[in-house]
This record gives C-alpha cells, sequence and structure tokens, in this order.
C-alpha cells in the first residue's frame, strides 16, 4: 500500500515537456541566426559544466574551485588529437574525458588529503600546476597558445552534411555541429545527473551530505564515494572543455585554464540559480547570459556585479531562486527526493 | 657562490609568503575559516598604502600606519556584516561568499585603478643592499624577513599570553563554552579579522615596495599563502614561515634554472611536501 | 532574583520543554532532580542562553533575559558549569581559571587565589593542560572557572556525574564555602541523595514538566519517588 517514489505531478509534465523542446532544440538551427545558435553554444556549455559542478559541490560536498584544471587539460588533449595525430576534431573530443579522467587521478590523491575549506584552493593549485606545465607544452604552442589547423576545421564530421541541409558556410555550419553536440552533451550530463542522483550512488550522496558519520555507519563507502564523483565529474567537465575549444579553434593556457570563466562564472550560476537541485543551473544560466547580455558594456563591472549578486544569494537566500520558487510553490520538475506515498496515516506516535 | 646567494634570497622571499600567510592561518585557527578573498584584500591593501603615497605624499612607512586600523575595521566590518551570518558546520556557504568576494573585489580594484602595473615608490632603499661578504643581500628583502619575524612573535605574544589571546584559544577550542565565559564569539570572530587584515596591510606594504602588482595577482598570493600554511602545518606560525621559505627557496632555484620555472618550481615543492608529509611540518596534535 | 515562566524549549520538532516554572532566592541553594531526559539540562541550557528563548521566559531580577545572547546573560552574574565540565583543551589550568573571570570584573570573594585555596591541587598543576588532568581534578577547574567571574547564581549541571564517591565528597565539600561567598547555587543532579543534603529548596522535573516543588527538609521519599518516576511508591 505504501512505496517509496520521486515522482512528483510536476515531475511528469517535465517528462512530457522535455523530449518536445528537445525537438525543437535540434530544429532550431533551420530558422535561427548563427549569433543566437552561438549564444546558445555559449548557454548550454555552461549549463553543462554548472549541473557538473553543481553534482560535485551541491550533491558531493566537494567545492573544487579548480575545475579549469579539466576544460584546459580537455581542450589541449582534443588539440593534440588533432594536431599531433592528425583525428578529426569531432572524433578527437573524447581524448578531452581521457585525459581529464587521467589528470583527476593525481589531482584527487592530493586535494583529498586535504581538510574541509582547504581542499578548495588545493584543487586550485593544481589547475595552476596544469595550465604552466601546459604552457611548457611547446608543440601546441607553448605559453602563446595555438589554432586548429585550417583543414582540420574544414573537414570536421558532419559540417558537409549541414550545409547541405541549411544552405549555409563552412563557419556556420562548423557551428551547427558544434551546437547540436553541445545539445546532446547538456542531455547526456544533465540526464546521467539525474539518474546517478535517483540510483543508489544517489541515496549514498544524500546519506553523506546529511551526516557523513552516520553514513558510514550504514555502511557507505565515503571515501570511494568522493573518489567516484571527483572522476565522473572531471571527465565530463573535460568533454565539455574539449566541446568548448572546438568551436572557438584556437587554444591558449589563459584562455584554457581561465579560473574567471570556468570555475568562477560556473559556481555564480548554480549559486544564483539554486545549489543542490538540477533546475537551479538552468535558472541560473538563463539569469547569468541575461546580466551578461546586459552589463556587457561595462567591463570589469559586470564580473564584479555577478560576484556581489553570488554573496548576496548566499547571505539571504542559501538556496538560489530555485530554492525560492520551490519553497513558495513547492514545485519539482527533476523530483530527486525519496518520498513515502499511500493513504495518510491517522493519530499520532 | 651563485647557488648560496640564490639560497639567501629565497630564504627572504619566504620571509614575504609567511608575512601573505600569517593572517590566512590566525583566521583560520580561530574560526575554520578559509578566506579565498585573503590575496585579494592584500593587493587592496596594497593601492590603499600607494594612494596614501601618490595623494597624501606621505611616505610609504606612515600611509602603511593609516592603511592599518582602516584595513582592521574593514576586517571587522567584513566579519561582523558577512562572514559571521554563514560560518557554520556546512564549509560551502562562507568558501562560496568568500570567493564571490574576491571576484567582485577584483573587478572593482580593476575597474578603479585599472589593468596597470603599479609599484610603492621607496626611494634610496629600494636598490640598497649590504654585504655581508660571501653574499650580497638587498635591504629591502632583509626588512621584509625581519618583519616576518617580528610579526609571528607579536602574535604568539598576543595568543598565549594576553586575555585576548586566551579568548581566542577558548573560542577556537569550544564557541558555545566560550559564550558561557562571557566571550561573544562573533565579536572574537570580527577583532582576529582585523588583525589579519593589519597583518595582511604590512604583508601588502612590502609586497607594493619590491615589486609591481595590479589587481590580478591577489589569488596567486592566496596560492602562495596556502602552501606556505599547509606545509608548515596547520595552527603553526613558525610552520608556516618555514613553509614560505620552502616555497621561497623552491622558486628562486626554479628562476636561476629558468625563468620560466619560478612559480611552478614553488608549486612542484608544495607538492612533493603533501606526498611526503600530508599534515605539514610541525603539525598540532590536536585539530 | 532568578525566574522561569512558563519556559518553553524546542529542538527542531521536538518539544524538550513543556511551560517550566522555577524560582531562585539571592543566597538560595535549590536542587533540580530528574531522571535522564527529564529536561533538566535543557533547562540550564535555555536560562544561560544557549538555546535562545522568548524574551520574557526567563527574568533576573525582574527583567527579561531570555533573548540574549550567553555572553550577556553571563556578564549579568549567572555562570555556569557545564554538563561534561567542558574545559578548553588548548588552555592550561591557571589559562581555564583566567577565562572564566576576563569578561566580567567584578569585587568580590573569589580570585586566582581563592580558587587555588578551595581546590589546592589547582594550584599544584597550573601549567598543565585542563585536559590532562583526573575527572574531578577537571570538574574542580570548571566549577573554579565559573567562580572566577564571582557570580550571583552558579549553575551546575550534574557535576558528580561519572566521578568516583570519594571524589564526589570532595567536591560538595567545596560547596558551603562556595554559598559563604554568597553565590546561590543551583545543583542539577541526578543523585538526590546528594541533592537533597545541601539543597534549601528542590524541584523534581519529569518529561520537560516540573512534577514537585518543595522545601528539601519537609519533602519525604514517596513525594521524590512518585515526582520522579510519575508513579506512587
Amino acid at each position: 500500500m505504501y512505496r517509496l517514489t520521486t515522482r512528483t505531478r510536476a515531475g511528469t509534465v517535465t517528462a512530457i515537456i522535455v523530449p518536445l523542446f528537445l525537438v525543437a532544440a535540434l530544429a532550431l538551427p533551420a530558422v535561427a541566426s548563427r549569433g543566437v545558435i552561438q549564444d546558445l553554444f555559449f548557454i548550454l556549455t555552461m549549463l553543462t559544466l554548472a549541473q557538473i559542478w553543481n553534482l560535485l559541490a551541491g550533491y558531493g560536498g566537494l567545492v573544487s574551485v579548480g575545475q579549469q584544471a579539466f576544460v584546459g587539460i580537455g581542450a589541449y588533449a582534443m588539440f593534440a588529437g588533432v594536431i599531433l595525430l592528425g583525428w578529426n576534431p569531432v572524433l578527437a573530443i573524447p581524448l578531452g574525458a581521457l585525459a581529464a579522467l587521467v589528470l583527476a587521478v593525481p589531482t584527487a590523491f592530493f586535494a583529498f588529503r586535504l581538510q574541509g575549506a582547504y581542499f578548495a584552493i588545493g584543487t586550485w593549485v593544481i589547475a595552476e600546476v596544469t595550465r604552466l606545465l601546459v604552457a611548457q607544452w611547446k608543440a601546441l604552442g607553448g605559453g602563446t597558445g595555438t589554432s586548429l589547423p585550417r583543414e582540420a576545421t574544414s573537414s570536421i564530421l558532419g559540417t558537409d552534411a549541414v550545409r547541405a541541409l541549411f544552405g549555409v558556410r563552412e563557419a556556420a555550419a562548423r557551428d551547427i555541429m558544434a551546437y547540436w553536440l553541445a545539445l546532446v552533451l547538456v542531455v547526456a550530463v544533465t540526464g546521467g545527473i539525474y539518474w546517478l542522483l535517483r540510483s543508489r550512488l544517489g541515496l549514498a550522496l544524500a546519506a553523506v551530505r546529511d551526516n557523513v558519520d552516520a553514513a558510514q555507519s550504514v555502511g557507505v563507502d565515503t571515501a570511494r564515494l568522493r573518489w567516484a564523483v571527483f572522476l565522473i565529474a572531471a571527465a565530463a567537465t573535460g568533454l565539455t572543455g574539449a566541446l568548448i575549444f572546438l568551436q572557438t579553434a584556437r587554444i591558449s593556457p589563459s584562455a584554457a585554464f581561465a579560473v574567471t570563466d570556468w570555475t568562477a562564472n560556473v559556481i555564480f550560476i548554480v549559486v544564483i540559480g539554486g545549489i543542490g537541485t538540477i533546475e537551479g543551473p538552468i535558472l541560473g544560466v538563463l539569469v547569468f547570459f541575461a546580466l551578461r547580455s546586459a552589463l556587457a558594456d561595462y567591463g570589469s563591472w559586470y564580473l564584479m556585479t555577478l560576484g556581489l549578486i553570488a554573496v548576496v544569494v548566499m547571505l539571504f537566500a542559501p538556496k538560489g531562486l530555485w530554492g525560492l520558487i520551490a519553497s513558495r510553490k513547492g514545485l519539482h520538475l527533476f523530483p530527486v527526493r525519496r518520498r513515502l506515498t499511500g493513504p495518510k496515516i491517522e493519530g499520532g506516535i | 657562490m651563485i647557488w648560496l646567494d640564490t639560497l639567501v634570497q629565497g630564504i627572504l622571499l619566504g620571509g614575504l609568503y609567511a608575512l601573505f600567510a600569517a593572517g590566512l592561518s590566525l583566521v583560520f585557527g580561530i574560526m575554520r575559516l578559509v578566506n579565498l578573498a585573503h590575496g585579494d584584500l592584500i593587493i587592496l591593501a596594497a593601492y590603499l598604502v600607494l594612494m596614501g603615497v601618490t595623494l597624501l605624499g606621505l611616505s610609504p612607512w606612515i600611509a602603511a600606519l593609516i592603511a592599518m586600523p582602516v584595513m582592521f575595521g574593514l576586517g571587522w566590518l567584513l566579519q561582523a556584516a558577512v562572514l559571521n551570518r554563514v560560518l557554520g558546520k556546512d564549509i560551502l556557504p562562507p568558501l562560496l561568499v568568500t570567493f564571490g568576494l574576491s571576484v567582485a573585489l577584483q573587478n572593482g580594484l580593476l575597474e578603479a585603478f585599472s589593468a596597470d602595473s603599479r609599484r610603492i615608490p621607496v626611494g634610496a632603499l629600494e636598490g640598497a643592499s649590504l654585504d655581508l661578504g660571501l653574499v650580497t643581500v638587498g635591504i629591502m628583502p632583509l626588512m621584509t624577513f625581519a618583519s616576518a619575524i617580528v610579526t609571528i612573535i607579536a602574535l604568539n605574544a598576543l595568543f598565549y599570553h594576553t586575555a585576548l589571546g586566551r579568548a581566542f584559544r577558548a573560542t577556537s577550542d569550544d564557541a558555545v563554552t566560550a559564550g558561557l565565559m562571557g566571550i561573544e564569539p562573533k565579536r572574537i570572530f570580527a577583532i582576529a579579522t582585523g588583525i589579519a587584515m593589519v597583518v595582511v596591510t604590512l604583508a601588502a606594504l612590502y609586497l607594493g615596495m619590491r615589486a609591481n602588482f595590479d589587481p590580478s595577482i591577489g589569488p596567486a598570493r592566496l596560492i602562495y599563502a596556502f602552501e606556505a600554511v599547509i606545509i608548515g602545518g596547520l595552527g603553526s606560525l613558525w610552520g608556516t614561515l618555514a613553509g614560505g621559505i620552502i616555497i621561497g627557496v623552491a622558486q628562486t632555484f626554479g628562476a636561476a634554472l629558468n625563468p620560466e620555472w619560478q612559480i611552478l618550481a614553488g608549486h612542484i615543492a608544495f607538492l612533493a611536501v603533501m606526498l611526503l608529509r600530508p599534515r605539514g611540518l610541525f603539525p598540532r596534535a590536536v585539530d | 532574583m532568578l525566574e522561569t515562566r512558563g519556559l518553553t524549549a524546542d529542538y527542531g520538532q521536538f518539544r524538550a520543554l513543556f511551560g517550566v516554572d522555577i524560582t531562585v532566592a539571592a543566597g538560595e541553594c535549590v536542587a533540580i532532580i530528574g531522571a535522564n531526559g527529564a529536561g533538566k539540562s535543557t533547562l540550564m541550557r535555555s536560562i544561560t542562553g544557549v538555546i535562545g528563548n522568548a524574551p520574557g521566559m526567563v527574568l533576573h531580577r525582574d527583567e527579561p533575559i531570555g533573548a540574549l545572547s550567553s555572553a550577556e546573560i553571563m556578564k549579568r552574574g549567572i555562570a555556569m558549569v557545564p554538563e561534561g565540565r567542558r574545559l578548553f583543551p588548548s588552555l592550561t589550568v591557571e589559562e581555564n581559571l583566567l577565562v572564566g573571570g576576563q569578561a566580567r570584573k567584578v569585587q568580590g570573594p573569589w580570585s586566582l587565589d581563592a580558587v587555588h585555596d578551595l581546590f589546592p591541587i589547582l594550584g599544584e598543576r597550573r601549567k598543565s593542560p585542563g585536559t590532562a588532568l583526573s575527572g574531578g581534578q577537571q570538574q574542580m577547574v570548571a566549577i573554579g572557572r565559573a567562580l572566577m567571574s564571582n557570580p550571583e547564581l552558579l549553575l551546575c549541571d550534574e557535576i558528580s556525574l561519572g566521578l568516583a564517591p570519594v571524589v564526589i565528597r570532595d567536591i560538595y565539600a567545596a560547596l558551603p564555602r562556595i554559598r559563604q561567598g554568597g553565590a546561590a547555587i543551583v545543583l542539577v543532579e541526578q543523585d538526590i541523595g546528594k541533592a537533597l543534603a545541601v539543597a534549601d529548596r528542590v524541584y523534581c522535573m519529569m518529561e520537560g514538566r516540573v512534577t514537585l516543588a518543595a522545601r528539601a527538609a519537609e519533602v519525604t521519599r514517596e513525594d521524590i519517588h512518585s515526582a520522579y518516576f510519575g508513579v506512587a511508591a
């Protein structure tokens, strides 16, 4: 009669609307301008990074400020695949995940030795070290960076088909390919995290988040859990980094390992939207993009404002904008909490 | 002889890093708070001192003396109005708030002072050096190192021989029971952050007199400070000095081999210590 | 001097006190007895501001203090010997004593010397870390620490808990001298015999309520038994 469920009415609505939305998004390049596609590519990749960071910090309690290490190494691995191995750029993207995974092992080894808050700066140190080492990699341009060779960008898988389909120029076709890949990636990452949170791993994460000692006493292996979350997040971040720099087709250590772009902005998206929810980063990235567009002409005022907004949100609405909405309306589009359903229990204990 | 010279330069540079780290160590020791804006606050203090010198025509020392109470007030206010509200069992809110502050401060400074490199003018002292026979050392690095030692002695005296220091340690041990002793933990935290900002001002003075600075270099100072604290072992200021010296020596030797390796060598020394002594060189018995 | 009026306290959803009324007069010794979980310690935590209350629920000299912080309440002269002693591990014995007196500086009978006179072992071990002492000695430090502020009211939460009988005897032997100094004492105890022997009045608590309030000299075994366990003897 009683059963545990994560189903909510809004969640069911989500299950219907999301596929429709995706079909529309896939078809969008037929009508949208190249500028819109580029903006959407930016939004989708930032959303992917935000969902991953949210998994790390919001669900896993691992506050990393060194995610730029994985964006950067992922991007550089893709460039290495293209320039040094002569791979097609699209096929070289998975190299980004692989390289990030390889980097994540020593990173976790060092950073997990640091207690609590010091973990955050520890990850930052590793990112700096990685950036400085990559800047020594002369074959990929050293400190000044390099571009994808012309013949590689023009031969990106699928661009010919896109050109034929939409009748656009090669550069625009490349943006459309990148946009589609970003769409696939954001759905895979968001869906993957959603699935993860509803699995046994998600239950263990929730237990650890509530009380580490209690979780350990009921047999949750917290050390393994932290490793698993960190490695998964690193691989996904590396993949995203590779895709981001496939679209820009130019790389340098300072751009690929930028703490502002790949970690600060991502943290602000999650904090403003609502940490520890799947809906939060989605809302956050929209607010972020709106602010960015509105304040684009004001230079560093923009980042200053963003930083201050994040501070104010943490002080007065620590669950972010989505937290405000969810608490007022009880709305859960991506329900992950397990609730007991069945006839109302009469009487008290 | 060149190697001896490099070694001495590195040790003296360690004094600067110990000054960066002392404030961070103090705040962490008392309230388990890691302030990610620490490096940017150093840069803010450097601009404050610079303004005293360029706008008011003061000597850097006087300008720093004036900047110290200003920074104390700022630290006090930051703690009382912002950080005290997010301190708690969950480490996420204070980390995110200080990270937001770091980005806001960095970009605020950029807007106010532009990205140009600046330096605090010191006149004749700048190039002055002392011939010690085997090596020649700059007066400025020597003063930095001496200041680091004096600062550590002063902070230790404050910690272990005053009523305020007792209150610091009691609050760090057990804030609830400290409250029962008539100590307001939040007030203690605000004073501690204020004191940390005074040390930050001293660090900023030497940073600005010895080398060029601009709004973007704060996070790197935070990282050096953090490395010095971790190498030394949490809670020991003399350990922090040792940590600063290790980073400083690694950096000068790295730079002697190849200028591009200076920063990298410091980080690698840190990682090596982490590998061999995960709790640092001088860990406290209890955390 | 101290009074609680309909004091309630909650831990989240769980209510621990249901309208507790007690009074303590100046110089008086009051025992609060009750089984584990009766709400005695919660009462102490409420009075000392560790748990926040509505302002009017706790009155000190007829002024509401329920909303004050622990530190403000302590500075009014209400000192606490917390359950489990709670010495500061990074402070020496002497520093533990000094930290108790540094926030409230009033004239009175208690000083470092007076505490050393009361518990001579604390003078001998003054440079030891507080937590290096035996349980009984730590309890002496905790009492001395509270006395250092020359309080007008001393709240003692389970000062005999976990100690050997001979040690408990030593500690209780100090109570008359503390009363001579003028402080009122509230003793929270599970050891009914010990508490009744020194107290003027006694409150018994059960499940977050006061079930008995009487003069210690007049109370009978049967009264206590029914108030303590909720059943007649």
